[in-house]
């Protein structure tokens, strides 16, 4: 990316934080909470999101033998199906059922494939009034704009700017003032435009071959009618949507409402199997009794291909088809909770899974602009209600835009610096972060002159200049003596025979180059512990260049760092990791970089720090050396978001809580750095933004006079920026040496 | 909600109870009084297919669209209660009781206290002979709502209110 191009998504990016940032921000948070509750409520929630996952994927696997048993059945209830291959096929053949039924206006209740196909603006060419009939829909229409949420499109929109669109649009006699007034409003309007309109059109959440129902999941009611008042009902769903059968629906119908908007269910599961037995509503003929009529209903599905076929062949994009569109990857994503779809969004698409519809269906090109917004944080992941690895599909699309990359304009003194896996074109900013490793060594090897050198203003706008280091951000200070260098001098002080365990410390590249001294308490601590520690030298996970979407070179990683531990995995040592992002990549990543079983091994036999802690004590380990909450200050603790996403966090806090430590936890779904993003000149301010959220609940009363002890690297770089106070890592607390207050 | 311990007909009520909807429980007996006292007047409805209760006569059970529109109760059956989510299952019929569960404030949809299953599970297992069967049916649970103008509002398009009647009948079959 040139310079002027972050410059310009740096101007967007904080337009969208000014002018629709709150509203998204109070929304997402609200469904959010709200899905953390109903979930809690559920007896078996993995269970019932397995059963969810294993129902998708057999769907998928079956799906040409699925299309041809729902289109049996729907033409043997007597409606009709079109299996359409792109949008233009579909909006030829609506249009063909609108022109054939004169219709001069159409009903429509929200549905993302026909934002999708965009069928509105196809059928205006024919002089068609479309009405978006769900109310969210129907402001985005009289206001002109495009959904910035899947579930809840006008997420961004707040209760007075709709008063005064209404207001400003329709002249009311009174002006409209609360929610209460609009929706009464628009529900008379729509009621008026949908007693007379001559075709109604749904989307379809599911569509069931064996009795050819679709089901619709609102609460509105206005599905519900536009099904049912017009004698014709036209459905548009992808072709992913088709399950087996009636009772496949049990398990989403009892996950979709709750992963969404945080409701236990929505109002109306519509369970509609056309065409529908229910009478026409019309009002031309207002006193023929429903039972006295005789309606011939007219039903047409149209099922819609636009490259999912193709997904279906992709191997990685293949995961996309599982989706059942809940919207908790966008409310769970911290980045969204500040900007939005406007910025999280592709040509239809919005939010976490975004990037898969949008290179599926519309192409890489139009993922490509948001795909960087994912930080790989994780947080989606658990909140996916069909356990699709949303950050993995991020990555996978990373890699295959960098690879179309521009050819090679940038290769100067950066060339070193690029893995040989990857292609040689690659954006300069995308290499730097990608082979941070490199970097960390040369800085160390010159401390501390380099950083001197980085801290120098001409060096700084130069950073920021090629490749987009924004310069507002303090640069991490490289020490000279490594922690591997520090610990070979030293030497270990629990002789291996009288140790109760030996581990090998994975001497991550922050932690051995940058934060020794974590490193250093780690070691004391679990010395402390009667453990014999090694420090063996081991490349970095692989993890800064995955983050950059750079699949190759962190596949290499990952084969190197296994090949250096595995001789000790063998020899009974457990592998301990201090920073929850490498921890992360052995337990979940390493899965698509690693051959099965070595995965395993790798995934079974290490420890994040402080759960190897808690293990310890558990099994009758004497935690006398260890500095205690007497000694110890009281604490505000921030938990990694890859931390949480693996359950770890709980090891942290249960080990302070044994140890009668005072400790308030954060609960924000990400601090906003996540690795590199928050170094970025074009992310710099939603990084800030997203960080807000975790500053005001440390800045709050309660907090503001604690230490603040933080498990991941960036979240203590990002707090210390943010409280301008200094965090520690969990581990440097309970050092017996520790002096910290 | 599902972790709650208790009986289906308990736990319903208690679902109902948080999602705000009134639940009145009545025999054969005092079924039109109960209903006299739920409903508003104009009222319509659609014919119940429990043998013991029939719709009083001041209830339109004969609806139109002139009488659709001005009904200010609907009165349906319904087919199952789902104890975990206070949800009513609505079948659709050719006299029109998917309209007159829709479009009137207030529904009172009545349900048979046999026919309140436990779960999700059980109902929908309930429902796939009927939907393969060219049936077709509504979920419902509470009141229309919408949060799109900037905050909870009940009536978006369908009843601002829902009055459910557990109908006691010990023992009636099935028609
Ligand atoms: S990817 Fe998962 S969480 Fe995101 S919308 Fe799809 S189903 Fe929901």
């Amino acid at each position: 990316m040139s310079e002027t191009d972050r410059g310009a998504k740096a101007d967007r990016i904080r337009h969208l934080l000014e002018t629709e940032g709150e509203a998204v921000e109070a929304n997402t948070l609200g469904f959010n909470q709200g899905r953390y509750e109903s979930v809690a409520d559920l007896e078996d929630y993995e269970a019932l999101k397995d059963e969810a996952r294993a129902i998708k994927e057999d769907a998928i696997e079956r799906l040409p033998e699925l299309i041809d048993e729902v289109t049996e059945t729907v033409e043997e209830n007597g409606g009709t199906v079109y299996l359409a291959d792109d949008a233009a096929d579909a909006n030829r053949y609506i249009r063909d059922v609108a022109s054939e039924k004169d219709a001069g206006r159409v009903v429509k209740s929200k549905s993302m494939t026909s934002e999708e196909l965009e069928v509105n603006d196809a059928l205006a060419e024919d002089g068609v009034d479309v009405v978006e009939t769900d109310l969210g829909e129907w402001v985005l229409q009289v206001a002109d704009e495009a959904p910035s949420h899947i579930v809840a499109p006008a997420i961004h929109k707040s209760e007075d700017e709709i008063a005064q669109l209404f207001n400003e649009q329709f002249d009311p006699e009174e002006p409209l003032e609360t929610a209460e007034e609009l929706t009464m409003f628009a529900r008379e309007r729509l009621g008026e435009l949908i007693r007379d309109a001559d075709v109604g059109m749904t989307g379809a959440n599911f569509i069931t071959a064996d009795s050819g129902s679709i089901m619709l999941v609102t609460s509105e009611g206005n599905a519900r009618k536009s099904a049912v008042v017009p004698d014709t009902h036209v459905a548009v769903a992808g072709v992913e949507k088709i399950v087996p059968s009636v009772e496949d629906l049990a398990p989403f119908i009892e996950l979709i409402g709750r992963s969404g908007t945080g409701q236990d269910i929505t109002s109306y599961i519509s369970l509609l199997t056309p065409p529908v037995e229910s009478p026409v509503v019309d009002f031309d003929e207002p006193d023929v009794a429903f039972a006295d009529r005789n309606d011939d209903r007219d039903f047409h599905l149209v099922l819609i291909d636009n490259g999912r076929m193709a997904m279906r062949d992709d191997e990685q994009l293949r995961e996309t088809l599982y989706c059942i569109r809940c919207s908790a990857c966008a409310n769970s994503c911290a980045n969204f909770q500040s900007v939005g779809g406007h910025a999280f969004g592709g040509e239809t698409y919005t939010g976490g899974i975004a990037t898969g519809w949008e290179a599926g269906v519309h192409g890489q090109e139009s993922a490509a602009e948001f795909n960087d917004l994912c930080t790989g944080c994780t947080r989606c992941v658990n909140a996916c209600p069909v356990k699709i690895d949303i950050p993995w599909l991020n990555t996978v699309v990373r890699d295959r835009i960098n690879r179309e990359g521009d050819d090679g304009q940038f290769e100067f003194v950066y060339e070193e610096l690029v893995p040989d896996e990857e292609p040689g074109g690659l954006d300069p900013q995308k290499r730097l972060f990608g082979n941070y490793e490199t970097l960390a060594k040369l800085g160390s090897a010159t401390a501390p002159l380099s950083n001197w050198m980085a801290g120098l203003g001409p060096v700084r706008s130069l950073l920021e200049r090629v490749v987009g280091v924004d310069s507002r951000r303090d640069l991490p200070e490289f020490q000279r003596e490594t922690l591997r260098e520090w610990y070979e001098k030293r030497g270990s002080r629990v002789d291996p025979i009288d140790a109760d365990r030996e581990v090998v410390l994975y001497p991550d590249t922050y932690t051995n180059y940058v934060d020794v001294d974590r490193g250093k308490a780690a070691v004391r601590v679990l010395e402390a512990l009667d453990v014999h520690v090694r420090i063996p030298d081991v490349g970095e996970s692989g993890r800064a260049p995955l983050s950059q979407g750079l699949i190759a070179t962190a596949d290499e990683q990952a084969s190197r760092v296994y090949a250096a531990l595995a001789e000790h995995i063998d020899a009974g040592r457990d592998v301990v990791v201090i920073e929850p992002s490498d921890l992360a990549m052995f337990r979940r990543e390493y899965e698509n970089l690693l051959p099965e079983r070595s995965f395993e091994r790798l995934r079974d036999g290490s420890y994040e720090i402080l759960e190897y802690v808690y293990g310890l004590l558990e099994n009758g380990g004497d935690p006398t050396e260890l500095r205690d909450g007497g000694e110890g200050p009281p604490i505000a603790y921030h938990a990694h978001c890859q931390q949480r996403t693996l359950g770890l966090d709980r090891y942290t806090t249960a080990v302070f809580d044994d140890l009668v430590y005072d400790v308030v936890e954060s609960d924000v779904e990400c601090c906003g750095m996540a690795g590199s993003f928050g170094y970025k000149r074009e992310y710099y301010e939603l990084s800030m933004d997203v960080g807000e959220r975790l500053a005001e609940q440390f800045t709050d009363p309660r907090a503001e006079d604690r230490l603040v002890v933080a498990s991941g690297t960036s979240c203590e770089e990002q707090l210390g920026d943010l409280l301008d106070r200094d965090a520690v890592h969990p581990i440097e607390v309970l050092d017996p040496r520790s002096r910290l207050r | 909600m599902s972790v709650d311990p208790g009986s289906a007909p308990e736990r319903f009520e208690a679902a109902l109870a948080d999602l705000d909807v009134p639940v009145t429980y009545t025999d054969p007996a005092g079924f039109d009084r109960t209903l006299e006292t739920i409903a508003r007047e104009p009222a319509i409805g659609t014919s119940l297919p429990f043998p013991s209760v029939s719709l009083p006569d001041w209830v339109d059970d004969d609806p139109t669209p002139a009488s659709l529109d001005s009904a200010v109760t609907g009165i349906t059956a319904a087919s199952i209660g789902i104890a975990d989510y206070g949800s009513v299952v609505l079948p659709a019929t050719a006299a029109g009781s998917e309209q007159v569960s829709l479009f009137p404030d207030l529904h009172v949809p009545i349900v048979r206290a046999e026919d309140v299953v436990a779960d999700m599970s059980t109902a929908i297992a309930r429902l796939g002979p009927d939907l393969r069967d060219g049936g077709s049916a509504i979920v419902a649970t509470g009141p229309s709502a919408t949060a799109d103008m900037g905050a909870l509002v009940k009536g978006a398009h369908g009843p601002k209110d829902v009055h459910v009647v557990v109908l006691e009948t010990r023992g009636e079959s099935d028609e």
